[in-house]
């Protein structure tokens, strides 16, 4: 059983977010969601903007949203890596909803204004989806 | 006699009041550092990630980047100088700028002709202003407690004067140096000057133990395209790195300082208490003998009228 089980880290640059044991991890790449089972093939993969969820050996949904970062896997070790991570049940709806308008009405079209878009909508899938 | 007891009693009482003020400073900088300490232990995960991630990517491919490869020819330094922003911590800012001052004549030395300033801390910025030296950037108001933003700015305006090549950027450079004050134990805090970029990456080529072997990643999308993103990240995470133990020092030079300071006002008290002391009983030992000077008169006076 113990070799069936992958040990998530969910480290933000400031501090470690989550860590735990967890059955399978779903994180979005640039390339594309992928899901993580245990043993899977080491990888290392570039992470977009969005939504992390790690399924516990416990039976239990975490999910955390998180700024751009990296994932890498090996020997059933999973470390998720980014600038901002946040688990879902300390991200506040109606504040979430509140930036996203405050982002979309500051318009403009260079990345930045973008990435806070991109930003705002991922932390609130995450929050949705822990309620 | 009088006037200078008062004087003395009234230097008393304000070297007390100081005294009051920094031994307040010395418990908050003693409560912050405790706080300085546990950010830098929350902020170790991340780095050790991605020191093993940027290894990893390193060890197993041949991708060149920017930010790994030595510049044929260096001419032009950069510097960040990771100072504090406010003063009362002995000789923290001072040692730190003296050690960026050595590096800048080092540099020179070494043939460098431009050598630009990038400082962090309100203590460096009025140091170097007040010289007429050209500092490029400076940031401010953070340094007993830095944030991760801070330091993705600093570490995003050194890579693009790094990758910038020459004519496109102001102050396009071949190399990065940062200066900043290392957190060896709460009593000892040296400044340290280290080349930030071009990245060294170390390469271990004795083999290493069986744990510590890297597996043979995949890489999604590619091995470059990791690379770049890992990369930037891993400099951002140094530059953090830097201001977190830079804090700590602060705090720890603060305390420090704060302490003797204390120390210092309550022998100045307790001086003061003595000069007082003995200044009160000269002045009644004067009295009695003038007291005394005048019966013994008074009795002359009359033993000769007699």
């Amino acid at each position: 059983m113990s070799d069936d089980v992958l040990n998530v880290e969910l480290v933000a640059a400031d501090r470690l977010v989550w860590s735990g044991q967890a059955q399978r991890v779903i994180a979005r790449t640039t390339e594309g969601d992928v899901g993580i089972m245990p043993n899977h093939a080491p990888v290392l993969s570039i992470l977009v903007d969005g939504v992390v969820d790690v399924l516990t050996t416990d039976d239990e949904t975490w999910v955390a949203a998180i700024d751009s970062g990296f994932i890498s896997v090996a020997n059933n070790r999973v470390s998720i890596l980014s600038d901002n991570a946040e688990m879902a049940h300390d991200i506040d709806l109606e504040q979430a909803r509140q930036e996203l308008a405050r982002a979309q009405d500051a318009g403009g079209s260079d990345d930045q204004a973008e990435a806070a878009v991109r930003r705002a909508e991922a932390r609130i899938r995450a929050a949705e989806r822990a309620s | 006699m009088a006037a200078s007891l008062r004087e003395y009693r009234a230097r008393i009482k304000s070297t007390e009041s100081t005294k009051k003020i920094t031994r307040a400073m010395e418990l908050i900088a003693a409560s912050r550092i405790i706080k300085a300490q546990q950010r830098a232990q929350a902020a170790a995960p991340y780095a050790r990630e991605l020191t093993r991630a940027v290894s990893a990517v390193a060890s197993y491919s041949n991708v060149d980047h920017a930010l790994i490869t030595e510049p044929e020819k260096s001419n032009h330094a950069s510097i960040l100088l990771v100072a504090s922003d406010r003063g009362l911590a002995g000789a923290y800012s001072s040692s730190v700028i003296k050690e960026t001052e050595r590096l800048i004549e080092r540099l020179r030395d070494e043939g460098k002709t431009e050598v630009s300033l990038y400082v962090s801390g309100r203590k460096a910025e009025s140091y170097f202003k007040f010289r007429n030296r050209v500092i490029v950037k400076t940031w401010a108001g953070h340094s007993d407690q830095p944030n991760f933003d801070v330091a993705r700015e600093m570490a995003d305006t050194l890579i693009e004067a790094f990758v910038a090549e020459e004519g496109e950027h102001e102050h396009a450079t071949h190399e990065v140096h940062v200066v900043y004050t290392r957190f060896k134990s709460m009593l000892v805090q040296e400044p340290v000057a280290l080349r930030l970029l071009p990245l060294e990456v170390v390469e271990d080529d004795s083999p290493p133990a069986p744990e510590d072997v890297l597996p043979l990643y995949e890489f999604e999308p590619s091995a470059a395209e990791v690379l770049d993103s890992l990369l930037p990240k891993y400099v951002q995470s140094r530059v953090f790195f830097a201001l977190l133990q830079a804090a700590a020092s602060e705090l720890a030079a603060r305390q420090k300082a704060m302490k003797s300071a204390t120390d210092n006002a309550e022998e100045l008290i307790k001086k003061f208490t003595r000069i007082a002391n003995q200044a009160r009983q000269a002045g009644i030992t004067q009295e009695i003998s003038e007291i005394v000077g005048g019966v013994n008169a008074l009795a002359d006076a009359t033993a000769a009228s007699e």
